[in-house]
């Protein structure tokens, strides 16, 4: 089947968005539509003394000004963090209330205080500016070491110190005597720097209240509208399941930002209500800045052990984790078991100890971003490793050989079991395809231009779809992260795939069509793949954590199996033949060795008509399945960077970039190559370009394009991929994900190449040419001081 | 209030809309063309672009009245009958993936491609990249957006 697995289709759902035919949440307008603007809080810690809205609501087209007290009032809930972590005493962790609208205090710049509803966007913009709120100003922590700090202001009166949890992993007595006997201790001091996600569609609500049905609808730019509409329900307590429909239509982009259910969505729901008027908010990019949940920004201490041979005797970590001023849906999640427990890397270490505590400090919330822990874990020990490497005088490909995982399953000191891999196999692809071997020719050459080049590896590894369910509610996790379908066979034979997964960019229209089109032969335009409604989509978790494939497409096959089932049984029937010789091939539902057979869709009309069905089966042809898988799926890979620097100005070229990446059965190629591109650029944003910043005040400095430096195309060069397959024993199709990869492997490879350049291992992301000049002449400086 | 008169698409449109409405809003909200994006609020994204006058312009950066007796083309009015070459380009070559930058993306990428053209200039990798300075993308990470547009510049 052509278009079937391994296929590069060209994307059904393109022809929408290049002809300007997509539908996006603000290009939505309903009847009777009212517009919300916020008032945000100017200061980033402060106590509302006074909130007058008289002038706000005398103006034109005005239709009201509502409160936080108002909004609790009427039983609105606070927002909440959906896994628990419990501190390493056994404490539970520390959640400062967060509601939609404050009431008393706020703790962000951009905190919401109020919102005003009009009859247009403009006259609700204008009118916002007009509500006078008297803040009395509160002493401000913005950095992780601050927020610790001995008699640091206090963010939350329940969090003592700042301190939301601290906890652990990995045996710490083992590991500190696993160090203290290696003949090399590296050590260092690593930052992972704060990002905005930055999705090109900023955030969008349009709620309508149907008072005759009192019922709810929202539109809105989410990754997971299930989850949405359960947490609104369940915790926000805006409208119960069955009275709320979330539609999450044309997303543009999420990178994790939009997981969360924010303020905003929560209370255009509730102003709805209030109201009678359908309200619609969307955020412009300032906004978005101080809004969207911001990523990363991890503060650590690492000490890695090395017997004499360069084997890995331990590793031991102390990381801080800036939550900013609220626990976010998942941000607990992040620095523990999306972080902690990937500190093995591709490495078979005996012992790893792993400290983290998360704080509160006067920024806008941090949660998950594109790798989400990941990242943050693979950066420090990749950076580690080409430290060691260069400190013990080893080539960094061969220290990173010599502790390789050969064997699996492996299970790592930080709980997790990797179930497949081939390490040395995606470092062979990646060194071929990066000429590694004429790099020394290169170098010279580009000496002789005076340039300074630098190569630098990253073997990452990766843990996507985060489950079994099971496994995870015992680590805290306030959901189950299974994934759910329902594969529709219409009488004529079409089908309609309903998925719980959501596509954003990641193109499941295609991918999930092909594998529908590979097992029933059917043309690809004969399937259609549904998603993004709480109203046609029973149930679903969601897209985030590359679990759209080995957990989304999962589920696909398990009603598959269902429906083909049921099609093998009508078709015995039909044709007077032993189920088990039925087979289905090209479109037609055969007789094993024989002539007989009825067409694909013969079978749906025939479960349709019902005139002729094997005894007390039901008609119709549809079935849904809910698929949990039994491990986490591991992707891996090796990238390698090759930059040339400037040394006069420090600026930095990305000469070359090789990506040679492990995701399993990879279904359409075109399209995973296109998110490892992305989430490369994403990773060269935090490795040279983006960094969130906040001045003493609690202000955000990189808070538009003109400040936070988005990559661009100049920026970057054309990618070199290749793909070395080892197949997921743990799902139907073997796959395992691909989505944040390049996010995650990137930044390390981009760093330890800069660094090798300039010959100075002191560099911190992002390493802006500024920064890059610095390095080079504190290289020097100990050579001018001889 | 300012009376603006446009020919959008082959059509001609007349409204009367407040002095200081964009030409983004006039065409998003009044004309209800949504497939010119706005992703930012400092003429950095390039999400708006359109053709005016045959000339690529941030549609956020230009007042509808200054706009006006003008000629502008969307990325709705660019099929013509069939897809333009350059969309055709983008679906070929996967060159969106969210579609929100898209339509910014394939405004520039004709544009750009008419003028080097004209100027009997090479659309070289390095100049598209220098092109596209003023159009993000977060998701693609422009590779395959440089090759929808060097195809699509062999077509057109
Ligand atoms: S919306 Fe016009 S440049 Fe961003
Ligand atoms: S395709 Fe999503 S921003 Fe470009």
């Amino acid at each position: 089947m052509s278009d079937g697995i391994g296929a590069r289709v060209k994307r059904k759902e393109d022809k929408r968005f290049i002809t300007g035919k997509g539908k996006y949440t603000d290009d939505i307008r309903v009847d009777n539509q009212a517009y919300a603007a916020f008032v945000r809080s100017t200061h980033a810690h402060a106590r509302v003394v006074n909130l007058d809205t008289s002038a706000a609501e005398a103006m034109d087209g005005v239709i009201a000004v509502l409160n936080g007290h108002q909004l609790t009032g009427d039983g609105i809930g606070n927002i909440i963090c959906g896994w628990a972590i419990n501190s390493k005493d056994g404490s539970p962790m520390n959640m400062g209330a967060w509601s939609a609208l404050a009431t008393e205090m706020v703790r962000y710049v951009g905190d919401a205080v109020a919102v005003v509803i009009a009859d247009t966007q403009a006259q609700a913009r204008l009118a916002a500016e007009a509500v006078e709120v008297e803040y009395e100003e509160l002493p401000v922590v913005v950095t992780t070491p601050d927020a610790l700090a001995d008699g640091a202001p206090q963010i939350h009166e329940n969090a003592p110190g700042n301190l939301i949890y601290d906890w652990e992993i990995g045996d710490q007595a083992a590991t500190d005597t696993a160090i203290a006997g290696a003949s090399h201790v590296t050590e260092m001091e690593i930052t992972n720097n704060r990002l905005s996600p930055n999705p090109m569609e900023p955030r969008s609500a349009v709620a309508i209240y149907d008072e005759g049905e009192d019922h709810y609808t929202l539109y809105t730019t989410s990754q997971n509208p299930h989850v949405a509409r359960l947490v609104l329900s369940a915790f926000y307590n805006v409208a119960p399941e069955h009275k709320l429909r979330v539609i999450a239509p044309d997303v543009g982009g999420g990178f994790g930002s939009k997981i969360y259910i924010y303020p905003e969505e929560i209370t255009c729901l509730w102003a709805s209500m209030k109201t009678g008027r359908s309200v619609k908010w969307t955020s412009d990019r300032s906004e978005a800045f101080i809004t969207d949940a911001h990523g990363r920004d991890h503060i650590s201490t690492a000490k890695m052990g090395f017997d004499a041979a360069g084997r890995i005797l331990g590793l031991k970590v102390d990381t801080i984790a800036n939550f900013g001023a609220y626990m976010s849906l998942f941000s607990s999640a992040v620095p523990t078991y999306l972080y902690a427990t990937l500190l093995s890397g591709q490495y078979n270490i005996s012992n790893i100890h792993a400290n983290v505590r998360a704080v509160y400090t006067n920024t806008v919330p941090v949660d998950a971003y594109r790798g989400a822990g990941r990242p943050e874990a693979c950066y420090l020990v990749e950076r580690m490793m080409e430290t060691a490497a260069r400190e013990m005088g080893m080539d960094p490909a061969e220290l990173r050989r010599i502790n390789f995982i050969q064997e699996f399953p492996h299970e790592t000191p930080v709980i997790m079991t990797y179930d497949t891999g081939d390490f040395d196999g995606n470092m062979d692809k990646a060194q071929a395809a990066a000429d590694v071997a004429g790099f020394a020719a290169r170098k010279a050459e580009a000496a002789a231009r005076g340039k300074l080049r630098g190569i630098g590896y990253s073997a990452y590894i990766e843990a996507c779809g985060i489950a079994p369910s099971a496994a995870v509610g015992s680590l805290g996790a306030g959901v189950g992260l299974w994934e759910s379908a329902e594969v529709r066979v219409n009488p004529v034979g079409t089908v309609e795939i309903l998925t719980g997964s959501h596509s954003h960019g990641q193109g499941h229209e295609t991918t999930f069509a092909q594998i529908v089109a590979e097992r029933f032969g059917i043309p690809i335009d004969n399937v259609q793949v549904v998603h993004g409604d709480t109203d046609k989509v029973q149930f679903g978790m969601g897209t985030y954590g590359s679990r759209s494939g080995a957990v989304g497409m999962s589920a696909i096959v398990k009603a598959m199996d269902k429906v083909e089932a049921k099609v093998k049984k009508i078709a015995a029937h039909t044709l007077e033949a032993s189920e088990d010789d039925i087979v289905i091939e090209g479109g037609e539902v055969k007789v094993a060795g024989t002539d007989k057979s009825m067409a694909w869709h013969e079978v749906g009309l025939a479960a349709y008509l019902a005139h002729n069905l094997p005894e007390g089966m039901e008609p119709g042809l549809k079935e849904g399945a809910f698929y949990d898988p039994v491990n986490f799926t591991f992707p891996a890979g090796v990238y390698i960077a090759e930059v040339e620097v400037d040394p006069e100005t420090g600026v930095t070229d990305i000469v070359q970039f090789t990506a040679a990446d492990d995701f399993g059965t990879i279904i359409n190629p075109m399209i995973v190559e296109g998110q490892v591109h992305g989430g490369i650029a994403q990773g060269v944003g935090q490795a040279m370009l983006e960094h969130a910043v906040y001045d003493e005040d609690g202000q955000l400095l990189s808070g538009s394009y003109m400040d936070y430096c988005m990559p661009r195309a100049d920026d970057l060069p054309s990618y070199t991929l290749d793909h070395n397959t080892t197949v997921c024993p743990n799902n139907p199709l073997g796959m395992k994900g691909c989505g944040e990869a390049g996010a995650i492997g990137t930044p390390p490879a981009i760093i330890n190449a800069i660094t090798d350049a300039i010959g100075n291992n002191d560099l911190a992301m992002p390493a802006t040419p500024q920064t890059v000049w610095r390095a080079i002449q504190a290289a020097k400086a100990p050579l001018a001081a001889e | 209030m300012a009376k603006v008169k446009l020919t959008v698409n082959g059509r001609a449109v007349s409204r009367d809309v407040p002095d200081t409405t964009l030409l983004s809003e006039f065409l998003r909200e009044d004309l209800r063309l949504t497939g010119t994006h706005v992703g930012c609020d400092t003429s950095q994204c390039g999400a708006c672009v359109v053709h005016v006058d045959g000339k690529a312009v941030k549609s956020c950066t230009m007042l509808a009245a200054s706009a006006s007796g003008g000629e502008v083309t969307t990325v709705e009015g660019l099929a013509n009958g069939e897809l333009h070459p350059m969309q055709k380009a983008f679906n070929d070559n996967h060159g969106l993936q969210c579609g929100f930058c898209t339509p910014g993306m394939i405004m520039s990428g004709v544009d750009m491609v008419n003028r080097y053209k004209q100027a009997g200039r090479e659309l070289t990798e390095e100049a598209i990249r220098h092109e596209l300075e003023g159009n993000i993308c977060r998701c693609t990470g422009y590779h395959n957006i440089v090759k929808s547009i060097q195809d699509a510049a062999t077509k057109m």
